[in-house]
């Protein structure tokens, strides 16, 4: 691949002209994983909308795979936050994830033998071939994710963007999901992903820390430090009575040791 | 078999309507399948009802019935689509204060006229057992049409009842899509009053569709099971109304309706058996 999967300049995001984070500039390249880093409201699904062609820029410019955004649908997977959980679609797992071939294959495209192998196999990459013939309403959400996690690697695209893939996932998700990731790097993909757990940056080859502003963006043993990521989740620093120190989250998180990063992962979301 | 063939064969009113039916039917398992699974029973319901002042305005001015209808179902959803985009209330909302509007205005404009009350039955409830062989040809049109749009958008359809963002992220303009589908919807339900009334065509739209999501998981046998549950209701309500003076429209209706329930009861007396485990 010639041109870098994403390349952002001056780039400000946001809804209706008004920016939620401006200056943003960047660059992914092929093979290559940018973590953006945030709570919720941060504006890191803005800015991955936006690099998916959902979201009009609000100033600077935006380059994906050496294009304007959303002109090669199938070669940008997008897998977006928030996923349908309450409706009654009585559809088949591997109609979902057959949907992942639907940009390559356009409007009328016939589904070919080689379509059908990619969705099978990015099913059992996530651990749920064995539920592709259940209605995607019997799944439990984590099943669900991985459902969903399947259609987009079935994409086969050239620049995954992943708005908080981890939600719902059990520990043998997340790692099936980062094993599956490595294997797309390895093909030469990059991967866009947003969480807010900081053990997902660190194996990142850049992370983007955001807060309505950026507070840093770099290679993440640089950009991930303590007052940076403190800095992005909002945490504050106080004072036990025997001059230990406790960080503290007024808004979800808890007690977690102060440094660098976090040591475990951490629970997710529910 | 006397009792079940008889009445078609003797009647050419009930070939008309068993065609006419027939071709409703279709034309609603087809839409209507992508209205179950898009969640869109609401504005199916909504444009349903919407078309009567259309209608009841177009026959006060001497004027046929199906242009009314096609006022009014345009009426609908540009007043959908733009309270929704013009304020923070959900669809759905919108949907229930033009669904309401309209159905008020249908009736304002029917008090207008004094010699009104059998035609507005025969707009809500249709005259399946009136309709002309003109009837059937433009019937038999409206579902090739909504066939062949439901065919080459089936992607773009079946992506926005299921995830927007994946739609469009896929290339395809949700925007455009989703007029298309409603457009389909319209012209269903525009197409199919004078069969079976537009109190009833949304019982054709969402029924068979249903009963069908229920019962199977390929969205193709979805609505071929629902075509084929929509012919029979047809087929089983006109006899009835044959047999039994009654209204013909409301007992296909009935029909379809009662098809869900049975099918509904039936899986829920079988679902504490052991799922067969996928291979």
């Amino acid at each position: 691949m010639s041109a870098p999967a994403v390349v952002c300049d001056g780039l400000a995001v946001g809804y209706g002209g008004r920016p939620v984070v401006e200056g943003l500039s960047l660059e992914v390249a092929g093979g290559a994983t940018l973590a953006v880093l945030g709570t919720n409201g941060s504006g890191k699904s803005t800015l991955v909308k936006t690099i998916a062609g959902l979201l009009p820029p609000v100033a600077g410019s935006v380059r994906v795979l050496g294009m304007v955004p959303a002109a090669a649908p199938a070669r940008v997977a997008y897998l977006g936050q928030a996923q349908p959980s309450g409706f009654v679609l009585p559809l088949r797992a591997v109609d979902i994830v057959t949907m992942g071939r639907f940009a390559a294959r356009g409007l009328v495209g016939r589904m070919s033998r080689e379509d059908r192998r990619l969705a099978r196999e990015g099913m059992a990459r996530m651990g749920v071939a064995d539920l592709a013939e259940e209605a995607l309403g019997n799944l439990s959400g984590g099943q669900r994710q991985r459902v969903h996690l399947a259609r987009a690697l079935a994409w086969r695209a050239d620049l995954l963007i992943l708005d908080e893939p981890t939600a719902g996932l059990d520990l043998a998700g997340r790692e099936l999901l980062a094993g599956a990731l490595v294997e797309e790097r390895r093909r030469g993909a990059a991967v866009v992903v947003c969480t807010h757990d900081v053990a997902d940056a660190l194996g990142a080859e850049a992370a983007l820390l955001l807060a309505r502003r950026v507070v840093g963006c770099g290679p993440p043993s640089q950009v991930l430090t303590r007052e940076a990521v403190m800095e992005t989740f909002g945490l504050v620093l106080a004072e036990l009575p025997g001059g230990s120190e406790l960080v503290m989250d007024p808004v979800h998180r808890h007690d977690h040791e102060d440094g660098h990063a976090h040591d475990e992962p951490d629970g997710g979301g529910p | 078999m006397g009792p079940l063939l008889d009445p078609f064969i003797d009647n050419e009113f009930m070939q008309r309507a068993l065609l006419a039916g027939g071709l409703v039917a279709i034309a609603c398992a087809i839409v209507g399948t992508f209205v179950v699974l898009r969640g869109l029973a609401f504005i199916g319901d909504a444009l349903a009802h919407g078309v009567l002042p259309g209608i009841a305005g177009a026959i006060l001015l001497g004027l046929p019935g199906i242009g009314g209808a096609v006022v009014g179902a345009a009426v609908m959803i540009a007043g959908v689509t733009v309270v929704r985009r013009r304020s923070r209330l959900s669809g759905d909302t919108a949907i229930g204060l033009l669904f309401v509007g309209m159905l008020a205005l249908g009736v304002v404009i029917v008090s207008r006229s004094d010699s009104f009350s059998g035609d507005l039955t025969s707009i809500l409830f249709g005259e399946v057992l009136g309709i002309s062989w003109g009837d059937v040809w433009l019937q038999l049109g409206a579902a090739v049409a909504v066939a062949a749009v439901c065919a080459v958008c089936a992607r773009p359809f079946l992506l926005l009842a299921f995830d927007r963002e994946h739609a469009l992220a896929a290339g395809f303009s949700a925007d455009l899509y989703e007029w298309l589908l409603l457009g389909t919807v319209a012209l269903t339900v525009v197409v199919s009053f004078q069969t079976v009334g537009t109190l009833l065509v949304f019982g054709m739209l969402i029924a068979p569709p249903a009963t069908a999501a229920l019962a199977v998981r390929r969205i193709g046998a979805m609505m071929a099971v629902a075509a084929v549950l929509g012919v029979l209701s047809v087929a089983v309500g006109l006899l009835l109304s044959y047999h039994y003076d009654l209204a013909a429209g409301a007992s296909i209706v009935l029909v379809e309706v009662a098809a869900f329930f049975v099918v509904l009861t039936a899986q829920s007396l079988r679902r504490p058996a052991v799922r067969p485990a996928p291979a």
